[in-house]
């Protein structure tokens, strides 16, 4: 539905998108991570036709976002970064507003009207006016905004942004169910979003793609992904690794903890076919140890984040001082 | 086609809910209303007693000056508080094209200018007690006013596409009319005339609001006075299409 290719965007001197390139399918999520100003709101304004790109190509939902812009538009729900929408309005009137400027009338328009209030929890605040709401109602609206026409495709720029726990886990499910039916990009801070609602997950920085895949294959690239983590009780964690060290697909084993009660150990695996984990319970009968914990690590994603995203940040400040 | 007109008719439609959301669009008709009805009646001004006529040039001779304040207030909001606020982004994102939401936002501050400028119906109703005037140069003196004030209006729509503040826009307005005024204002082209060539002067009178303005009091509707307006508008209208797109490269 989503197809973008080698798109650039430079602003002066100043590279913001550099040779981006990634498609999205019907019932796809895809997540957006990066560091501030990695160029996700510069990518997603240029698919929304809000800014003109520099080089490259968009085609959204088989037309091109340049040479077509109203039938893209139409396919689109966008809910911009900061949410804005107009404060001289109720919640009602600029919902209202947008259904019309959708083309629905009538009965269909107010049906849609309804539709997004109830899902996005507006009711207290329909007749209120848009700049008294609080942060977070301020952001459901434009979030309702977004959705009122039941987009084919949707981008939403941080939808989670400044509400609370609550309706963050209301609005994460709401993109869930309805990334089965439409294509959506949303970009975000929390990597636990990610692991919740994306089936793929791009990682940019400084304007490049640096990742691309399911959350599952991010995390596998993480250093802890694949260890397993042992807890032991009445032995000492000496024994303990001098034991699994002899294991054959044992590559390290670390002690992280040793006391009366129990031993913490960290065993890393030589293959990642994850059937070390087996291999120490096996061990562990044998021995007759007590296993208190024992676990597969699927790695961090915010480790991988950090990984790929934070030497280059660092060599930067390092040139720029 | 039907579209085009629909998308016009929703953005104008919400501008004008925009408007009378707030207390300020009352406060406006109001200071509006104030203004010209001291501007006309008063001794010293308008004189429109003292002219012993039944004709409404007392009233119409000042609307040039008042407009010259209450227009750029009314347009100086137009773009700059999209910008402001951010919802630029999400006008510009929605099914319209550029076209249809400058104009949509256009008609609707035109509109609502249009609606203060008739609630000065009563002035009609006194000069015909107080006389028979001629309906003619009445009826062409209010479209003269309108266009005047859709000219001064384009010009705030400009102004207030180039920036996000709206003192600088307002100001910026003011002074852009101003200088609409003056090009044909009597006192400025007799003082020209003294050193200038007669066809210079004329030149420049004829891109002033005024000489245009005071040819619709004659009571015939001359096509070029309408044309001059109306490309004032365009020209304006244009220009700020220009100046948001340069605005989204940037
Ligand atoms: N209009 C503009 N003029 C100049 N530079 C801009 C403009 N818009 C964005 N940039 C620059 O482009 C880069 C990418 O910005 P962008 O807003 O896309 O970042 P982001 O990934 O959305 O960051 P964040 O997580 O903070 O929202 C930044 O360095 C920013 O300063
Ligand atoms: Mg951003």
């Amino acid at each position: 539905m989503i197809k973008v290719s080698n798109l650039v965007k430079t602003f002066g001197p100043k590279v913001a998108v550099n040779r981006i390139s990634f498609e999205v399918e019907r019932g796809e999520v895809l997540g957006f991570l990066g560091p501030n100003g990695a160029g996700k709101s510069t990518t997603m304004r240029m698919i929304t036709g809000f800014i003109p790109l520099t080089e490259g190509n968009i085609t959204v939902g088989g037309h091109s976002i340049v040479d077509n812009p109203i039938p893209a538009k139409r396919l689109i729900g966008y809910l911009p970064e900061n949410a804005p929408a107009y404060p001289d309005m109720t919640v009602r009137g600029f919902l209202s507003f947008a259904a019309e400027i959708r083309g629905l009338r009538g009965a269909e328009k107010n049906k849609a009207i309804d539709r997004v209030v109830e899902l996005c929890f507006l009711e207290s605040v329909v007749h209120q006016s848009v700049d008294t709401l609080s942060k977070g109602y301020r952001h459901r609206t434009c979030f309702a905004q977004s959705i009122i026409h039941d987009p084919d495709i949707l981008i939403l720029d941080e939808p989670t942004d400044g509400l609370d726990p609550n309706q963050k886990h209301e609005v994460r499910g709401i993109i869930k169910r309805m990334g089965e039916k439409k294509a959506i990009i949303f970009s975000t801070h929390i990597l636990e979003e990610v692991e919740a609602v994306c089936s793929r997950a791009i990682i940019i920085d400084r304007g490049k793609i640096v990742a691309n895949g399911t959350p599952a294959e991010l995390k596998g690239r993480s250093k802890s992904a694949g260890r397993v983590r042992l807890k032991l009780g009445g032995l000492s964690g000496s024994v303990a690794r001098e034991k699994l060290t002899q294991l054959p697909s044992v590559e390290h084993v670390t002690l992280l903890n040793d006391d009366a009660t129990a031993a913490t150990l960290d065993v890393s695996s030589k293959s990642p076919n994850g059937s070390l984990n087996a291999q120490i319970a096996d061990l562990a009968h044998q021995e007759q140890w007590r296993i208190i914990e024992l676990y597969t690590q699927e790695g961090k994603l915010d480790e991988v984040f950090r990984t790929i995203t934070l030497p280059d940040t660092k060599i930067k400040e390092g040139s720029a001082a | 086609m039907n579209n085009t007109w629909s998308n016009i008719q929703t953005v104008c439609k919400r501008e004008l809910t925009g408007y009378f959301a707030s207390p300020v669009a009352y406060v406006f008709i109001v200071i509006f209303l104030v203004l010209i009805g001291f501007f006309t009646f008063s001794a010293q001004l308008g004189q429109f007693f003292e002219r012993q006529e039944a004709s409404l040039a007392a009233f119409f001779t000042w609307h040039p000056w008042i407009y010259l304040f209450l227009v750029p207030a009314v347009g100086m909001r137009l773009w700059s508080e999209e910008r402001r606020q951010g919802t630029l982004e999400l006008l510009f994102t929605m099914p319209v094209t550029p076209w249809q939401a400058i104009l949509g936002k256009f008609l609707a501050s035109w509109a609502f200018l249009i609606l203060a400028l008739l609630l000065t119906f009563p002035i009609i109703f006194t000069v015909s007690y107080l006389g028979s005037p001629d309906i003619g140069p009445i009826i062409c003196g209010y479209v003269g006013s309108i266009f005047l004030a859709g000219g001064y209006l384009a010009v705030s729509s400009m102004t207030s596409a180039i920036t996000r503040n709206q003192v600088i826009s307002f100001i910026l307005s003011v002074v852009i009319c101003l200088f609409l005024i003056l090009a044909g204002y009597p006192p400025v082209t007799d003082m020209l005339i003294q050193w200038a060539p007669s066809w210079l002067v004329d030149t420049i009178s004829a891109f002033s609001v005024m000489t245009h303005f005071f040819s619709f009091q004659r009571g015939v509707l001359d096509s070029r006075d309408v044309i001059f307006f109306l490309s004032l508008i365009g020209f304006c209208l244009f220009t700020t299409s220009v100046i948001l797109r340069s605005l989204r490269t940037n």
